[in-house]
């Protein structure tokens, strides 16, 4: 599977795209092949605060429920309505189906995430993907 | 997201175990077996679910064991352990039954097969075999009848789909098409003498379960060519993640969940596979005095009416926000593309088109109490 260079991963199976103030924030297509058909999203209102590592949100495929942690901590200043009625897009494009974008805190935070080598590395090793 | 869970080493394979792992499978551990829950290249779970309502879909279902009563008092053994009246049973026809505790309540659910005149299968669930057969070991100790666990003699294959039959026949001589629902032939089958095939099955379809030698040789081989052949009439090999969605929108019962060992008969809603009238049972005396006291719950369907998934294990609550019940089987139903569950609730808020709510992750989600099966297959016309 190829990770996008320009993303940031979770050992929990989130991305994260930032361009400097706003980041967007999505699931893995590693997650995303490993939960199925995708159903249900449960995503924050616009104005939400996020904290990084704690829940924000769950994704439903037909046979299970997982938690979302949020990769970084901000403000939630958009959510992707299409969502609701498309999940299924998380299937096709896991790594431009965006969940969220968020306004950062602190821009820092990010350095502690995954790079898409580092995070390829991880996955094989957890997974024999 | 949380890291998915790898099955544990210790987990029984099925004999078609290496060829699920070349189809490239997605594996999981299921009552201590390693099983498919779903393939890629059927396209997933939910295309498997939809092969299996409009095609017809492949199940490696070896898990499930096998318990044969045969003698002279095979008949009365049956009865005995059993709520359904086997008596009832010609040579060739099956039921489905279960067998329960003293108290009315679940050891496992059952498909009875009478095979001969004084021979019958029982076909149970995986996670329930070893206790399933030391119970009924125990307890025809009195019967002239000998009783052996077959379980590790057969590799299950289930065809299921309104395209089945034509799939099957292509395998077998017999007449399957003349083959009434929940009767069984024992004839020639991909050239397997004496090969047992029943037409039973756990996806509210019509279709077929067979038994073939578990050797491996002969469990791919026969998987092989159904699969093959298969693809002219749409089959895909299906996983348990099908198999759950196709049997929770039928509204069937899985051990462990809609019927235990804590679970009567009566809340279960089985009514119409327990033959009180039958002479004598284990658990009837407990029914009979459960009945005269009446329910304290009652299984139902429910269809979530506001935006959620109801799962196994959750809160039911009245609309005043009192706890009354629990989900004991809930998911997306792929066909009918509804959220639905079974769930367990007071009788008193049992009605069609009652008001719920199921807590989901601390919130409220309003559910109503619909009429099961939620999908019932299009009669032939």
């Amino acid at each position: 599977m190829p990770y996008p260079a320009d993303l940031k991963y979770t050992k929990e199976h989130e991305w994260i795209k930032s361009d400097g103030k706003t980041a967007s924030i999505g699931i893995t297509s590693y997650a995303q092949d490993s939960l199925g058909d995708i159903v249900f999203v449960d995503l924050p209102k616009a104005g939400t605060e996020l904290a990084a590592g704690k829940v924000f949100g769950t994704v439903e495929s037909v046979k299970a429920v997982s938690d979302l942690f949020a990769p970084a901590s901000g403000t939630v200043a958009e959510v992707n309505g299409e969502l609701a009625t498309a999940p299924e897009k998380i299937n096709k494009d896991a790594h431009s189906a965006w969940m969220i974008k968020i306004t950062l805190k602190d821009q820092a935070e990010l350095n502690g995430l995954l790079s898409a080598a580092d995070y390829e590395k991880f996955v094989a090793e957890e997974g024999g993907h | 997201m949380p890291a998915v869970e790898a099955a544990t080493p210790a987990a029984r394979k099925t004999a078609l175990y290496a060829v699920h792992r070349q189809m490239g499978a997605k594996m999981v551990e299921f009552n201590g077996w390693e099983m498919p829950v779903e393939y890629p290249c059927s396209g997933g779970l939910i295309a498997e679910h939809m092969a299996v309502r409009t095609a017809v879909g492949l199940f490696d279902v070896s898990h499930m064991g096998d318990i044969r009563l045969a003698g002279p008092q095979a008949l009365a053994s049956v009865q005995h352990i059993s709520m359904n009246d086997a008596g009832r049973l010609a040579v060739g026809q099956a039921q489905y039954s279960a067998l329960l505790y003293p108290q009315g309540t679940f050891v496992d659910d059952v498909i009875v097969h009478r095979l001969g005149e004084q021979e019958y299968l029982l076909v149970i669930n995986a996670g329930t075999r070893e206790k399933d057969f030391n119970w009924v070991q125990e307890n025809t100790r009195g019967f002239d009848c000998r009783v052996e666990n077959l379980s590790d003699e057969f590799t299950q294959i289930a065809i299921q789909g309104p395209k089945a039959v034509e799939l099957l026949q292509k395998f077998t001589d017999a007449n399957l098409a003349g083959l009434k629902f929940y009767w069984l032939t024992q004839g020639t089958l991909c050239g397997l003498k004496n090969t047992l095939t029943a037409r039973t099955g756990y996806t509210g379809e019509d279709g077929f379960e067979i038994y073939i030698p578990s050797d491996e040789a002969t469990s791919v081989r026969v998987w092989n060519q159904l699969l093959e052949t298969g693809k002219a009439f749409g089959c895909v090999a299906c996983g348990l993640g099908a198999r759950n969605t196709l049997r929770l929108e039928s509204a069937l019962s899985l051990y462990g969940h809609e019927i235990s060992d804590t679970i009567n008969v009566w809340e279960a809603g089985l009514d119409r596979f327990c033959k009180m009238e039958k002479p004598e049972f284990i658990g009837r005396a407990a029914l009979e005095a459960a009945k005269a006291e009446g329910l304290k719950r009652t299984l139902v369907g429910l269809e979530m009416v506001e935006r959620g998934i109801a799962r196994d294990g959750y809160k039911v609550l009245s609309e005043d926000g009192r706890e009354t019940g629990y989900v004991t089987s809930g998911s997306p139903a792929p066909f009918l593309k509804r959220n639905i569950a079974l769930a367990y609730v007071p009788p008193e808020s049992a009605a069609h088109g009652s008001t719920l709510k199921v807590e989901i992750r601390g919130q409220r989600v309003g559910a109503q109490v619909v009429p099961t099966p939620f999908y019932k297959r299009p009669k032939k016309s």
